[in-house]
């Protein structure tokens, strides 16, 4: 395993190689991503990617915060896909608290999950396509982002930083006509993917610059840590929505596409693979939409609804405590990991008894494929970089946090 | 789903696996266990955690292939006062275990487990980054969300929230 060994420091003054800097403001490192290059001509030698241009604290400010604040705290940290963070560290909290969650509540959360994975995949296609070259994809991809982002803002108010889930369930009933507007878009979705298919998969210019780029093996990718697509990508077959269900992901059936080549392309087709799969999810969630409440049962967690509050004593007194002192959660500690666009996203949450979270800890998908770039990349030409960045879907807010 | 409380007699958890492998190999590496909300923690001696790391990365039955996580907590004002914090799964068998180490506050420094797990740099170098933790063996120990020229550890429990410092 030597070449997966990290580089130590670059060092100047040789006359061999050159060092070249790219990034932090590069637009194909979709954010603040700096690498520093070391090349022989145009072929890459050493990478080391630089991050931190975007460390913000947010496990630290987590600490000084009630539980039910840290929600709109993780909206933040992979803004690409808030909902996925939001279940992440709702169901961490619900198992600190042993709280059971009512079956519509769970399936509307695997739902907004799938739409959100849609929403990101769509996003990191036309960048993707983008950085190579492909113009056209990035307009049609962003055309059905938009209707996504619509159903967002209609059923929490926030294209993006939606904040929807809460401990213990949702914050609002969906309102009227959302099912019929997620089952519309469905529907029309799986043909939308065809078009990007057709301007891409079998084009050959797509194909030479994604086939045999910025190989990884299966092992290196288990031992470097990547998840996701990029690890499905090089055919290892696992998924934690299948393999280690939450929220009820058992009770819905879909496949998990895998690719054995563990090149560019295996990773876009992974990807494009799953937006039908997610598809699939959302039309049998909306299908099979369970009645029933929202909300656990657990006033001492969850906020009483306005009309209760306003009406009955003892839901006003629950309503003013909850909100001005937070709620107690048992001592103890849980990780809780759920199958974000990009890979295992974790959240290690440790409590101390108290109304504020002890410890925060977000294991970042991003941070740990990103370690797989050198061993994509050495060796190869500098324009694969490009390449290699897109395909392992960067989100430099997940990794500085 | 009203949990049971948490099991922390090590006699036991004798019988789960990682725990007995751990217990075959060497008696005195496992300094205790606890198993909470189905998740189960070993609590492993400093010295010892990158060899344990090994062993049951290498386990036959169910090898923990896949580094998650490594993270550390900080019981300021008690001693001892970090806690190393590794999460291992096995890709295979689907089963995840959570390591721990804990460290005085003196120096804080443990093994790195890069050798065993590349994954483990950038986990490492975040830790040392906002803890102050060092890890004997890491290749390329610096800071890596903060500046490099950053003074104190924002992580720490006793590095204050806000104010400029």
């Amino acid at each position: 395993m030597a070449h997966l060994s990290p580089m130590p420091a670059l060092e100047p003054g040789q006359d061999r190689t050159m060092i070249l800097n790219m990034g932090p403001h590069h637009p194909s490192t979709h954010g603040v991503l700096r690498l520093i290059l070391e090349i022989d001509g145009e072929n890459i030698v050493r990478i080391m990617p630089d991050i931190g241009y975007l460390h913000t604290g947010i496990e630290k400010t987590c600490e000084a915060k009630f539980y039910q604040q840290v929600v709109p705290l993780t909206d933040r940290i992979d803004y690409l896909c808030p909902l996925t963070n939001n279940l992440c560290y709702v169901l961490a909290v619900e198992k600190l608290l042993g709280l059971e969650i009512p079956p519509k509540a769970q399936w509307m959360r695997v739902m907004l999950n799938e739409l959100t994975r849609i929403n990101s995949h769509l996003v990191w296609l036309g960048t993707h396509a983008l950085d190579i070259g492909a113009m056209t994809v990035f307009l049609y991809c962003f055309r059905e982002r938009e209707d996504i982002l619509r159903l967002f803002e209609m059923v929490s108010g926030q294209r993006m930083m939606t904040s929807y889930f809460r401990i213990g369930g949702l914050a609002l009933e969906p309102p009227m006509g959302f099912f019929e507007r997620v089952r519309d878009f469905a529907k029309r979705f799986p043909s939308k993917v065809d078009e990007y298919e057709n301007l891409l998969t079998g084009n050959p210019i797509w194909g030479m610059r994604t086939k045999g780029v910025a190989r990884i093996t299966a092992e290196d990718a288990v031992a470097l840590g990547a998840s996701g697509p990029t690890l499905r990508g090089s055919g290892v077959d696992f998924d934690l929505r299948r393999d280690m269900p939450y929220s009820s992901y058992e009770k819905f059936k879909f496949k998990v596409p895998v690719s054995p080549d563990g090149d560019v392309f295996a990773r876009y087709a992974c990807r494009v693979a799953e937006m039908r799969e997610s598809i699939a999810i959302v039309q049998q969630a909306v299908d099979g939409m369970p009645d029933g409440p929202i909300k656990a049962v657990a006033p001492k967690v969850i906020l009483p609804d306005r009309e209760m509050m306003k009406t009955q004593m003892e839901a006003l007194i629950y309503h003013f405590k909850i909100i001005t002192e937070g709620f107690a959660v048992p001592a103890g500690e849980v990780y809780q990991a759920v199958e974000s666009p990009r890979g295992e996203m974790g959240y290690y949450v440790v409590s101390d008894g108290t109304a504020k979270p002890y410890r925060v800890h977000m294991r970042a998908a991003c941070l740990a494929n990103l370690q797989a770039l050198p061993s994509m990349c050495e060796g190869r030409l500098l324009a694969d970089v490009v390449a290699a960045i897109g395909s392992i879907d960067i989100v430099l807010g997940e990794i500085d946090r | 789903m009203p949990f049971e409380p948490a099991i922390t007699d090590l006699e036991q958890l004798k019988n789960h696996p990682a725990v007995a492998k751990l217990i075959a190999w060497n008696s005195s590496a496992v300094e205790g266990a606890k198993f909470d909300r189905d998740e189960m923690s070993i609590y492993v001696e400093r010295s010892l955690i990158r060899d344990a790391c090994i062993l049951l990365r290498d386990d036959a039955d169910c090898p923990f292939n896949f580094l998650a996580d490594v993270t550390c907590v900080d019981w300021f004002p008690s001693e001892p006062r970090f806690e190393v914090v590794y999460h291992l799964l096995s890709i295979p068998k689907k089963e995840r275990v959570r390591l721990k180490v804990r460290l005085d506050s003196g120096s804080p420094a443990l093994d790195s487990v890069t050798l065993v797990w590349p994954a483990a740099n950038y986990f490492e170098r975040e830790v040392y980054d906002l803890f102050g933790v060092r890890f004997a063996g890491h290749p390329y120990l610096r800071r890596l969300l903060m500046p490099e020229d950053w003074e104190g550890y924002p992580l720490r429990k006793d590095y204050p929230v806000e104010g400029y410092r």
